[in-house]
């Protein structure tokens, strides 16, 4: 072995994040994705000790825009960012000028003169974190865009995955219910096809168009077929506020057609994990008792969504030093 | 890039770990000790040093890994660095902490690792192994245990690798590396 190759680098140095904005998994690599994922992981820890705090992001502020309402999302940010040390201001669709006619451009330069380094928003507009994160120098998190994408419960979803089946890669992952009008179902599409799962698609003909197929997912309309091989099966909530009537059959007839129940429940592995981003339904999407068993990652997704909402925060306000590296 | 120097070899880093562990003992007398190992290196070293213990002196020393990237001091204008995880399966306090690392250079990491074990519990004493002391402190932190004492210029770079990592035991020193790649 010559010199130069006995002192080569022992590892590819790790894959470091270089973007300012977290707007959808469709342009992340797989590796990108992965970073995430292994942070989140470390991060976890910070959970679970007496002092829930690391100073990371000290001095930096924090902005929660949610234009369009939510309880879930804006608290698990908001959690996150406190347990990173940043300030964190919230600002809702009530509370904000854009009811009284403010344009969202303007909206976001003014929390850009509060000196705002990282906003993450909510909006029902498609592209609307895309279209501040151009305006803005401060980092934009996508926090949910109309049906477009939810990168970070698709963050938080994977993570559980890695978690409980020790990886992603080769599994199969059935969605199922409303995927035409889902967020959720998008980024998690496009996280788990880069990560090497199989991803099928279930739910009414209306509810998952055939166009899906070309994501790389199967696509079936039996319930039956797509929860017997499943590895993961993540229940989707019907996007009521976003359907037309015509396109949904009724809650009762979903249930009864698509529900996870019990008896169907039988037909699944013994070690599938059941996954779902809340709210649930109780009776509709997932039977009661099903929602509380000891395969239902439920509220392990809720705790994992810290974890990844910390990491991205962490990640976003690296930007700007592209071409530094790190001294030991 | 120029041609590295090698400061330590296999055979030399394991006789310094060995005088480190003897030293460990002498220091700690009849009192129970453990170790924390700084990521990534550091981790590697507080293992070896750990089964050392056991092997030659028939101690048996617990071993935690701590990550200091979210306590660093130059997180304002760096890309971010990477996390590993933090997992101390004990209570740290009341108890007597060595912290393990590879390099002492400016002792800002040893600034942050004590950031970060001070938010877990507080430990009646925190001492600090390294391998290498190469020189050059900014600021106030002086290691109790050091492998090998090494005189190298401020814009040196010192770079520890290990089998663990997958590559052969070695501590290289790099000269002028800042002016080199700059």
């Amino acid at each position: 072995m010559n010199e130069s190759t006995s002192h080569a680098p022992i590892q590819p140095a790790p894959v470091q994040w270089k973007r300012k904005d977290l707007l959808d998994i469709e342009s992340l690599s797989p590796e990108e994705i992965r970073l995430v994922l292994d942070t989140a992981e470390s991060l976890k820890d910070v959970g679970r000790r007496m002092i829930k705090k690391v100073p990371a992001l000290r001095g930096k502020t924090v902005v929660n825009l949610f234009i369009e309402p939510s309880t879930r999302t804006r608290t698990s940010f908001e959690l996150s960012a406190k347990r990173m040390s940043a300030d964190v201001i919230n600002f809702t669709a009530e509370a904000s000028s854009l009811k009284k006619g403010e344009t969202l451009k303007d909206t976001v330069r003014n929390l850009e003169a509060l000196n705002t380094d990282i906003v993450v928003i909510r909006h029902s507009a498609a592209g609307a974190p895309h279209f501040i994160a151009r305006v803005l120098e401060a980092s934009v998190v996508n926090a949910g865009d109309g049906a477009h994408e939810h990168p970070t419960q698709a963050l938080l979803d994977a993570l559980t995955i890695r978690e409980n089946k020790g990886r992603i890669e080769g599994l199969n992952v059935t969605i199922l219910g409303d995927i035409l009008y889902s967020r959720v179902a998008r980024s998690n599409i496009w996280t788990l096809t880069k990560l090497g799962a199989h991803v099928t698609l279930c739910g009414p003909t209306t509810l998952v168009p055939r166009e899906f197929a070309r994501m790389g997912c199967y696509i079936t309309h039996n319930i039956e077929e797509a929860i017997r091989s499943a590895d993961v099966i993540n229940l989707l909530r019907i996007q009521h506020e976003r359907q037309r009537k015509t396109m949904f059959p009724g809650t009762a007839e979903y249930a009864n057609l698509f529900g996870l129940t019990p008896a169907r429940f039988r037909l699944t592995k013994p070690d599938v994990l059941i996954m779902h981003p809340g709210p649930i339904n109780r009776g509709v999407e997932i039977a009661s008792e099903l929602a509380d068993c000891e395969r239902s990652v439920i509220l392990d997704q809720v705790n994992n969504g810290l974890a990844v909402r910390m990491a991205v925060l962490y990640l976003v306000s690296g930007h700007g030093a592209a071409t530094q590296t790190l001294t030991a | 890039m120029p041609k590295p120097k090698v400061i330590l070899d296999a055979k030399a880093i394991k006789a310094a770990l060995g005088r480190m562990a003897r030293a460990m003992v002498t220091a700690a007398k009849k009192e129970d000790f453990v170790l924390v190992g700084i990521q990534r290196t550091g981790v590697f070293l507080a293992q070896r040093l750990a089964k050392l213990l056991g092997e030659k002196s028939g101690r048996n020393v617990q071993v935690g890994t701590l990550d200091i990237a979210m306590h660093r001091d130059d997180l304002h204008d760096k890309l971010m660095p990477p996390v590993y995880p933090t997992s101390i399966p004990f209570d740290v306090t009341g108890k007597t902490v060595v912290l393990v690392d590879d390099v002492l250079f400016s002792g800002r990491t040893i600034r942050a690792a004590l950031g970060a074990l001070t938010d877990l519990g507080r430990p009646r004493k925190v001492e600090l192994a390294v391998l290498v002391d190469r020189g050059h402190r900014e600021l106030p932190i002086q290691p109790d245990f050091v492998g090998k004492t090494v005189r190298t210029q401020p814009e040196d770079h010192v770079e520890m690798r290990l089998v663990e990592d997958g590559g052969a035991d070695e501590v290289l020193l790099f000269k002028n590396r800042e002016k080199a790649s700059s």
